[in-house]
């Protein structure tokens, strides 16, 4: 301090308008003042809520969630009826809203990397209508696009008594949704299981040794056939010799509806289609700006080292694409996710579903039901832009 | 070697040949067709099934969609004896509702006036060539539009004109005499007590004496692609300043001011804009002094400025981080403080080139204002329940919201064109 | 504290601008003032009511801020005849009982009573109010902030919605209990034969409760399909998504005359619930309770003596019989002024739409597309359960 004033000159007598006139004090000067004036928004926020608490004689805790929820749930990833408590239908709801927004983002990365490049064909009519799609998807809300996929599968499909079984019972779709054959694990399975992670590394360890391999020696083996060939050969072979263990539990039509096999509703596949198309949508684009980003000139050069075409696009262009093309996939994963609240629509228990729906309505617990929400969300989005910055901070151009 | 090379040329051109037409194959409609359709045998194949497929989806869909379709008839089933096809019938029977929601329909001109002077207010800011003092009347039409729609008496937008005024005549004296922040200080003060002590008997003094007035219409009259409109316009336009400050907020070295701002602008990303719809139709009243009460449409307003507010400081930010750092230190240079580098120099070029973000977000708030038909406001798809309760339209299932969905798919797409146009326009200059 | 200053009583007939008186400061340690905005409604009313704020709303830009909103207070009614008018909180539709015609405006069993509602207290005018369509979720917050001063939404009366969540119920209006419909070829004659069944129903009610603890009685299993709204619901069952819908008796008839076929269909014999169905208001203001009980008590009572829309004003000055003279002020007992309201409380709100029967056989009655029979909603005469506790 002495050696600044030193530096600084005689110290002057400190005056009260230095704080809004001296560099030094002003910006701590303004951020005291920021603070109290947030610290007196929150607090008068806070003070209106517990008046209006008291008023209501409402009181504020989150023990209703262990009281039984007494509704159903149709679809449910672990155990719950009726007389399970709230908290427990919250999880179900949660676990929904993951199930539709992972399987979200797989279709909608899978359609929008194909459209976008389809997008981009030389064959006038694929591009035109990539265009068309793009363009429709994209500048219509998606909650309508969600009621209409909702009403073409409960409008379009037949009931489970006229419907047609497909490929011998592995694929019946109704207007209640579509089933598929189950597996069923039975003895042995645990084997199988065994020896496929078995294979995985096995492939991993190979690949390794490959790629140090053709370091060494300059040689290409068929690395993905061989790769394939240990994922699936021994598993296969096993499978026999085991007599069988996995089995596929095929849907049958009994009562009302079908039983066994897995139970796709239809409300899931309204949501999950209608999500995932409208994502891809922007993804395409976000694809294609990514390859036209990388100019010709690159694949010019692979071209002229020698490389095909196919290596020229897994070594050259799309190293480079994916860095442009990452970001804002993520922010669309991002969106998806928020997007999947509106689950609500078409009747699918997502936690929108659940704790910000049936719960909120039957316990009348607005305050604490919707804080929940929000930060399931919150809590998501964070992991997502999370994992982003990592890959932004890991793929960065290192500038020399 | 050059000698006898002269002596072997024969034909020396003396002037410039026409060109030949291109070879026949590669012009006119044929070559065109080889090479968009047919270039490749794998390209041939490609157009015969994508052909194909839309061929069929056409073939099955148009009878429906135009050729069987019904427009004019009084009930679902009047419809469907009329035709096989498309009832659009209830589109042309409840197009009112649809656009206006329960408007008095003697008053349309009012939104039809408000929505045409909102294009006006708008050009200026979306077209640099307009003359600047047009402005002006960007400034004034939110007052403007809000008495045309919601009517009452004229003094009250007069008189919240009258208070920016002397809010800002306050802040022109005390800034010259004390201090810019000082300034702000006593315009706020000045905002402040006008509302609080001023505003209402000044207007019911000069509304009984001089009546000037349109009929005063309530909330929950408006509906249809009207409150989509006022929702959306209302947001964005209501967001941009706030977006700004956050903008401004998280770019600011004072750590408090920016862990706030990014601390809101992360939350309200973060979440689903249909939780904070939730917020407003249930919670919003709580966080307010008690026996306070706003009609529904205004506490979605309030939410819906909120969640653009975070959306137009990212779109902001993304402005500023494009200006050049020349930009920035020629400002510092020329002795610049931060709010004359900022107003002048910073913020007219970052704004300008933030214009396709800020159409981008607006598109996605026009898209997002739809949710509010799950808390129960009658937006064009709120509003499709009550029509299909009606005794008269009641199974009809496609026709509404494939209208809705085409005036929504015409709005955005025009948008995004104009966003995309704009910024084509954009990238000849600022880039450097 | 919850003044209502400001108020001119009467009524026009015209569309005029009126001063509000001065303002005053309340009393509460947050400073607030009484902002007043000039109210009108098409024709005739006029007023201005009082509203507090809103340190809030200048930081939010005063000037784009377009408010109306009320006060919930413990005057009630003093709120209403200030303002002008009654917000009643209705459906955001249900064949029968609320829908909008093609002018826009609400109908039905509900709107009706909400029309009474204001006859009674505007001196005849019964469109003296304002509808708020309000969904499952959102009806009880918007009671409960005052954001409605009643809500006529065939609400189911329970314990916790009465005791917990801080509702006064009025009368049942309507007595309606939990059934299931069916495709007649599906072959089922009772709700027992449902499990397996895939099971349409509303969400947000009692209905879903109902439903659960049905079939878990009954040791059944279903699948539920939770949907938003009966337009939806309608759809899903007609396509077939669903084997049974399940909802109110009354929804069930409702939604079922609307089909193209009705009679393809048909509704279980089985009632799974109890649905007394009536109007509420917010819990602790009696005299408003009061109103809203005596409201629709009067008309109950006027089909017992066959009063009608049609025959009030005659009956009030001709009959003889003490019950109908009271009820419709012809004595000078003072009940419109004891509930706040003037002597002719009771004639204006028959005058508006007629007595319940009436309100009844015009929205819900056989003669309707609805088509409900009057069952248990029948007079206590007649083997239903309306009984209208006496007006003396």
């Amino acid at each position: 301090m002495s050696v600044a004033a030193e530096l600084d000159g005689p110290a002057e007598p400190f005056r009260l308008s230095q704080l809004f006139y001296d560099q030094r004090y002003r910006s701590i000067t303004l951020q005291i003042i920021t603070i109290a004036v947030f610290m007196l928004m929150v607090s008068w926020l806070v003070t209106n809520v517990i008046q209006n608490f008291e008023d209501l004689g409402k009181t504020f805790g989150f023990d209703f969630l262990w009281q039984p929820a007494s509704y159903d749930i149709n679809q449910k990833l672990i155990e719950y009826s009726s007389v399970s408590p709230h908290w427990k239908a919250a999880i179900v709801g949660i676990l929904n809203t993951l199930v539709v927004a992972f399987l979200g983002c797989i279709l909608a990365t899978i359609i929008g990397v194909a459209v976008g490049v389809a997008r981009l064909s030389k064959n006038w009519l694929v591009a035109k209508l990539m265009t068309v799609f793009i363009e429709a998807m994209r500048n219509v809300p998606v909650l309508l696009w969600i009621l209409l996929a909702s009403t073409v599968f409960s409008s379009a499909l037949p009931s489970p008594r006229q419907a047609p079984v497909m490929l011998g019972g592995g694929f019946v779709p109704t207007n209640r949704g579509f089933y598929v054959p189950a597996p069923v694990f039975n003895d042995g399975s645990i084997i199988l299981g065994i020896i496929f992670i078995a294979s995985i590394i096995g492939a991993f360890i190979f690949r390794r040794w490959a790629a140090a391999r053709q370091a060494r020696t300059g040689d290409i083996l068929p690395v993905f056939r061989i790769t394939m060939a240990i994922l699936i050969l021994p598993v296969f072979v096993m499978f026999f010799l085991l007599g069988m263990p996995i089995g596929l539990e095929l849907p049958e039509l009994q009562g009302f509806n079908f039983q066994g096999g897995l139970y796709i509703r239809s409300s899931f596949m309204a949501l999950w289609l209608a999500l995932s198309f409208y994502t891809a949508a922007f993804i395409a684009e976000n694809v294609r700006a990514g390859i036209q980003a990388i100019s010709n000139g690159q694949s010019e050069a692979a071209y002229s080292l020698g490389l095909p075409p196919s290596r020229t696009m897994n070594l050259v262009i799309l190293p480079q694409a994916l860095r442009i093309i990452i970001p804002p996939l993520i922010s669309q994963y991002l969106n998806l996710t928020k997007n999947s609240s509106l689950a609500i629509a078409v009747g699918y228990m997502d936690v929108t579903g659940t704790l910000g729906g049936i719960t909120l309505n039957q316990t009348g617990r607005e305050m604490e039901c919707l804080l929940l929400v929000m930060g399931f969300y919150l809590i998501i989005s964070l992991l997502i832009s999370g994992a982003m910055n990592i890959y932004n901070n890991s793929v960065s151009l290192r500038e020399r | 070697m050059s000698d006898t090379h002269a002596e072997t040329v024969r034909y020396v051109a003396t002037h410039e040949l026409p060109a030949l037409p291109a070879p026949v194959n590669t012009r006119g409609p044929a070559a065109w067709a080889r090479a968009n359709f047919f270039s490749t045998p794998r390209d041939t194949i490609l157009s015969i099934i994508v052909g194909g497929l839309i061929a069929i989806g056409l073939w099955k869909l148009l009878p429906w969609l135009v050729f069987d379709s019904v427009f004019v008839a009084g009930s679902l089933n009047e419809c469907r004896e009329i035709d096989s096809g498309a009832c659009f019938a209830v589109v042309t029977s409840r197009f009112n509702q649809l656009i206006f929601g329960f408007y008095p329909p003697e008053l349309f001109w009012r939104p039809i006036l408000a929505f045409v002077l909102m294009l006006v207010a708008f050009a200026p800011v979306l077209h640099d060539n307009l003359p600047r003092k047009m402005l002006w009347f960007s400034a004034v039409f939110p007052l403007l539009a809000y008495w045309l729609i919601w009517g009452g008496t004229i003094w009250g937008p007069l008189m919240i004109i009258a208070m920016i005024a002397l809010a800002f005549v306050a802040f022109k004296a005390v800034a010259k005499s004390v201090n810019p922040v000082v300034g702000l200080l006593a315009a706020v003060a000045v905002g402040i007590l006008w509302m609080l002590f001023l505003h209402d008997p000044i207007v019911s003094a000069l509304s009984s004496a001089v009546n000037v007035g349109l009929e005063p219409v309530e909330s929950s009259k408006l509906g249809g692609f009207q409150i989509t409109f006022i929702i959306g316009v209302t947001g964005i336009v209501a967001s941009l300043p706030i977006g700004i400050l956050l903008a401004l907020g998280r770019g600011s070295d004072m750590p408090t001011l920016k862990m706030i701002c990014v601390g809101f602008i992360e939350f309200i990303r973060g979440v689903p804009l249909i939780t904070l719809l939730f917020v407003a139709s249930t919670l919003l009243n709580y966080f307010l002094p008690p026996g306070t009460n706003f009609d529904i449409v205004l506490r979605v307003i309030i939410m819906v400025t909120l969640f653009a507010s975070a959306y137009m400081a990212e779109v902001i930010r993304g402005g500023l981080a494009a200006l050049p750092k020349g930009q920035y230190e020629a400002a510092d240079a020329l002795g610049l403080n931060y709010w004359q580098a900022t107003r002048l120099i910073i913020l007219p070029q970052a704004l300008k080139i933030s214009i396709p973000g800020i159409v981008n977000t607006f598109i996605g708030l026009f898209k997002d204002t739809v949710l509010v038909s799950i808390i129960g406001i009658l937006d064009p798809i709120g509003i499709m329940q009550p029509i299909r309760s009606s005794a008269e339209w009641n199974g009809i299932i496609w026709e509404l919201p494939i209208f809705v969905g085409l005036v929504f798919f015409i709005f955005c797409f025009l948008m995004s064109r104009y966003s995309m146009y704009f910024e084509r326009k954009l990238d000849t200059g600022h880039r450097n | 504290m919850q003044s209502s200053t400001g108020t001119s009583g009467e009524i026009t007939g015209q569309t005029a601008l009126v001063a509000c008186a001065p303002m005053s400061i309340s009393t509460a340690a947050f400073p607030r003032t009484f902002l007043r905005y000039e109210l009108f409604e098409q024709g005739n009313r006029k007023g201005c009511y009082p509203m507090k704020t809103k340190l809030l709303s200048l930081a939010l830009g005063a000037a784009a801020i377009a408010m109306t909103g009320t006060v919930a207070s413990a005057a009630t009614l003093d709120d209403v005849k200030a303002k002008g008018f009654l917000q009643c909180g209705v459906s955001t539709g249900f064949p029968g009982f609320a829908f909008t015609d093609d002018a826009g405006n609400w109908q039905g069993f509900d709107p009706a009573l909400c029309r009474a509602m204001a006859a009674a207290i505007f001196a005849g005018d019964s469109n003296a109010v304002k509808f708020t369509p309000t969904t499952g979720k959102t009806r009880f917050t918007a009671l409960a902030s005052g954001e409605v001063d009643v809500l006529a939404r065939n609400t189911t009366e329970t314990f916790s919605r009465d005791v917990d969540l801080k509702f006064t119920f009025g009368p049942v209006n309507y007595y309606d209990g939990q059934g299931f419909m069916v495709r007649k070829s599906l072959g089922v004659t009772s709700a027992l034969n449902l499990s397996g069944a895939t099971i349409c129903v509303q969400t947000g009610t009692t209905t879903e409760l109902n439903l659960a603890d049905y079939f878990r009685a009954n040791n059944m299993t279903y699948e539920p399909v939770p949907i938003e709204t009966n337009a939806e619901a309608q759809e899903k069952y007609l396509a077939n998504a669903c084997d049974a819908y399940t909802t109110d008796a009354s929804g069930l008839s409702a939604t079922r005359s609307a089909f193209e076929a009705p009679n393809d269909h048909m509704i279980l014999p089985e009632i799974i619930s109890k649905e007394p169905l009536g109007p509420l208001v917010r819990q602790g203001d009696d005299q408003w309770a009061d109103i809203l009980k005596w409201t629709l008590l009067a008309l109950i009572t006027a089909e017992e003596k066959g009063v009608t829309a049609a025959n009030a004003d005659e009956m009030k000055a001709s009959s003889t019989d003490p019950d109908i003279q009271r009820l419709l002020g012809a004595t000078e007992d003072g009940f419109g002024a004891m509930l706040g309201l003037d002597n002719d409380w009771a004639l204006n709100a028959i005058k508006a739409g007629g007595n319940y029967g009436e309100i009844f056989a015009k929205y819900l009655g056989t003669d309707t597309a609805v088509g409900i029979e009057r069952g248990l909603n029948a007079l206590y005469t007649d083997g239903g359960l309306m009984y209208a506790a006496p007006i003396r």
